[in-house]
């Protein structure tokens, strides 16, 4: 990786992450009156770690090599844990997906500050200002 | 079914389901107290079907949004009045009022309406966001 992408990298996955993490909320609260529906987030810290200490799916070599991403996949996207689970079986609770969602709003933002200042900070610098 | 690509199509397919629900509410409401001749005429409580539409079935990733599967009257029996004196009694001078309760048709609606809003909330609120993400490094 050369020394421009990797100088982006970091707050470049946490970006595709935190947005990933947006859709996961936003399907939460879409499927918060559909009995059965069970809450599902990803653990951003986990995903992270595995992301910096480079430990994620396995590599396939050739098109017809089965996608070890799906099997990977499942475990990484977790079951919510509700506070008051209800009587239809759904785990969705609109107060705590609320939080959650504006949270990684938020985080989202501040990723999204980061990497502009990161990029500011570059182009200042072949500007030679 | 159509693919599940991005925020829009989770919210907007949620979106068009709750108001399915809330046209069932105003239709429910707009036929609560009618009177019929027969038990099996009598109108009765329409409810959506709401199921998960995973974006793959096999991964289930944990992007879904939600479909009305369909339709259905509920099972509860019409009330049975008696009214000599209505044109469309039965012979034994009985009428049928819709199975429709009105209060828990109100409280459907003000779900159907909340859980709307934020839907549209939850779009307005990424749409910024991409909007954004767009003008990076300006």
């Amino acid at each position: 990786m050369n020394k421009i992408a990797s100088h982006l990298d970091f707050h470049a996955q946490a970006l595709m992450l935190r947005s990933r993490r947006n859709e996961i909320l936003a399907s939460n609260i879409a499927n918060a009156a559909t009995p059965n529906f069970k809450a599902r987030d990803l653990s951003f810290d986990d995903q992270m770690q595995k992301h910096a200490s480079g430990t994620g799916p396995l590599k396939v070599t050739h098109s017809n090599h089965l996608d070890t991403e799906i099997n990977v996949g499942r475990d990484r996207i977790l079951f919510r844990d509700p506070i008051n689970p209800s009587m239809d079986g759904n785990t969705v609770e609109l107060a705590v997906e609320q939080m959650e969602f504006s949270e990684n709003v938020t985080r989202y933002q501040t990723t999204l500050t980061f990497l502009n200042n990161r990029i500011t900070g570059l182009m200042s610098a072949i500007r030679g200002e | 079914m159509s693919e599940i690509k991005n925020v829009f199509d989770i919210s907007g397919r949620a979106m068009a389901s709750q108001l399915v629900r809330l046209n069932t509410v105003a239709s429910n409401l707009a036929n609560a107290g009618t009177i019929s001749g027969s038990k099996e005429e009598a109108y009765r409580s329409l409810k959506p079907v709401f199921a998960t539409q995973f974006s793959n079935a096999i991964e289930r990733n944990g992007v879904s949004t939600v479909d009305v599967v369909g339709i259905e009257a509920i099972t509860r029996d019409p009330e049975r009045v008696f009214m000599p004196n209505h044109p469309s009694a039965d012979g034994d001078g009985y009428v049928y009022r819709a199975a429709v309760d009105e209060n828990e048709e109100m409280i459907e609606m003000v779900e159907a309406s909340r859980q709307y809003q934020n839907n549209v909330e939850v779009i307005s609120t990424l749409r910024g966001l991409m909007m954004r993400t767009i003008n990076m490094g300006k």
